[in-house]
């Protein structure tokens, strides 16, 4: 399972301030943490400094890169932002999260995967809007993977993201994000699937709850990344769990390793 | 004698064939339809508004809630045609331009209608001259924009910007919301007012009508 670290993301009230006083110290003590704790690449987002994001973006890809070595998941749909974060990347292959099918984000960040050779997250999502059903997003998968590895991006650099909605706005929506994942890892082999964890859970009460229960189904269904909070130690040992359930875990060695690591949450 | 309270219940229970059941059976006793919205429809969806705002009740039950008050509008609404309807205002509402997101909007115009104001709704990435054109058009008394994106917030001030274009900007009062929108932004780019949920949103446009 590829984990990206989610938390350095100013839509979270601390790490807003922190980056707001461009306080380094404590910027690096998440990306550290994260790191010990699984995280495969570390997220970076200031998509609240719409004014300043650019430099903030850059600011954060140079703080994180001090203390960790994992690559980054750079994240915001502002090419320009984008390009600052990319070259003061040291670390190795980012992830630029995300593109999608919209004409006009298609275009302007398919050259910097290009330029910089980046792997992506991209939404099954277009200029029609979000697809109501599996069938429709993987049709948009679809289109997206045959004109990216047509440009020369790999396939093992594509992480398809199957969009998730809010079961609170319709019932269906689990049932929809399971089948998307379970057809695009069918019908695109080698590709990767990735997705957050708490859109699902919109508008309900105990939401972690949710999460998790979708979480497993999701890997059932051959998810093989997330974005998540890895220092939530309860969502990780799910991840184990439902990765040796899922004959991910050969000789169930991850999972017995994580248990002698403390990792473990029951 | 028509039970508004058990019509507002079994609104608030999302019981639609029993509001549809207990609506008719108040007009079959000559109940005025104003009345059975405003006494009894309306009330049940603003209870529904403030559990929400509690989080009493989450949003699977205010959808439920909504439909079940459409179940009682339409028995009304085709008597009310030929009176003079009176709402409590007329508002055109849309999530603004490059974003998609339609859920907090959709539950502000549920909460807009079950306030009794007549809701126009221009649906998602509406562009501003498409708000114009509504303000032409439709004459609302409110123009409500929904952005959840940070990379869309600047098209809310862009839209308040075509209005005055337009020469409008005295015609309607304006409210804005969305995740990431705050009371300072609503100031800022010239809003006449924010909310920061859907039940506030209806008070809001209440006061914004008064």
């Amino acid at each position: 399972m590829i984990i990206i670290g989610e938390k350095i993301n100013t839509s979270i009230k601390s790490v807003q301030s922190a980056v707001e006083a461009m306080d380094a110290k404590a910027v690096q003590d998440i990306a550290t943490k994260q790191v010990e704790a699984g995280a495969d690449y570390i997220d970076v987002n200031c998509g609240t400094f719409p004014f300043k994001e650019p430099e903030l973006l850059e600011w954060l890809v140079n703080t994180v890169q001090e203390v960790v070595d994992v690559p980054l998941c750079i994240d915001s749909p502002n090419p320009k932002a984008l390009v600052f974060a990319l070259k003061a990347n040291k670390n190795g292959k980012p992830l630029i999260n995300s593109i999608t099918g919209e004409r006009e984000r298609y275009n302007s960040i398919l050259p910097l995967v290009l330029e910089y050779d980046t792997s992506i997250i991209a939404l099954c999502m277009d200029d029609d809007g979000m697809p109501e059903t599996a069938d429709d997003r993987v049709k948009i998968a679809d289109r997206l993977v045959e004109s990216m590895t047509k440009e020369g991006v790999k396939l093992e650099d594509i992480y398809l993201d199957p969009m998730v909605r809010p079961l609170g706005t319709g019932s269906h929506y689990g049932v929809v994000a399971i089948q998307t994942i379970k057809k695009i890892m069918e019908e695109f082999p080698g590709v990767h699937t990735t997705c957050g964890l708490s859109n699902i859970s919109f508008g309900l009460p105990a939401r972690k709850l949710i999460n998790q229960a979708f979480l497993i189904s999701a890997i059932g269904a051959g998810l093989d990344s997330a974005i998540l909070d890895p220092l939530d130690k309860k969502i990780m040992s799910f991840v184990y769990a439902a990765e040796l359930l899922h004959g991910k875990d050969d000789f169930c060695l991850n999972y017995l390793t994580a248990f002698r690591e403390g990792k473990l949450e029951v | 004698m028509a039970d508004f309270r058990a019509i507002a219940d079994a609104l608030k229970a999302g019981n639609a064939p029993k509001v549809k059941e207990l609506v008719e059976a108040a007009v079959e006793e000559g109940v005025e339809p104003s009345k059975i919205v405003n006494e009894a429809l309306i009330v049940g969806m603003g209870e529904i508004g403030v559990l929400f705002k509690n989080n009493e009740v989450y949003v699977p039950e205010v959808l439920i809630a909504a439909r079940a008050m459409h179940a009682g509008l339409d028995v009304v609404k085709p008597l009310m045609a030929d009176q003079d309807v009176a709402t409590a205002g007329k508002v055109v509402l849309g999530t603004v331009k490059g974003d998609l997101h339609d859920i907090g909007k959709n539950l502000v115009g549920m909460m807009l209608e079950g306030a009794g104001f007549e809701v126009i709704d221009l649906g998602i990435d509406v562009p501003p001259h498409k708000f114009v054109e509504a303000v032409k058009k439709d004459k609302p008394h409110i123009v409500g924009m929904s952005a959840l994106l940070t990379t869309t917030m600047p098209a809310m001030k862009q839209t308040i910007e075509a209005i005055e274009a337009a020469g409008l900007r005295d015609e309607v009062k304006i409210m804005v919301g969305g995740a990431p929108v705050t009371q300072n932004f609503s100031d800022e780019i010239g809003a006449d007012g924010y909310a920061p949920d859907a039940a506030s949103a209806a008070d809001l446009a209440k006061e914004l009508v008064g």
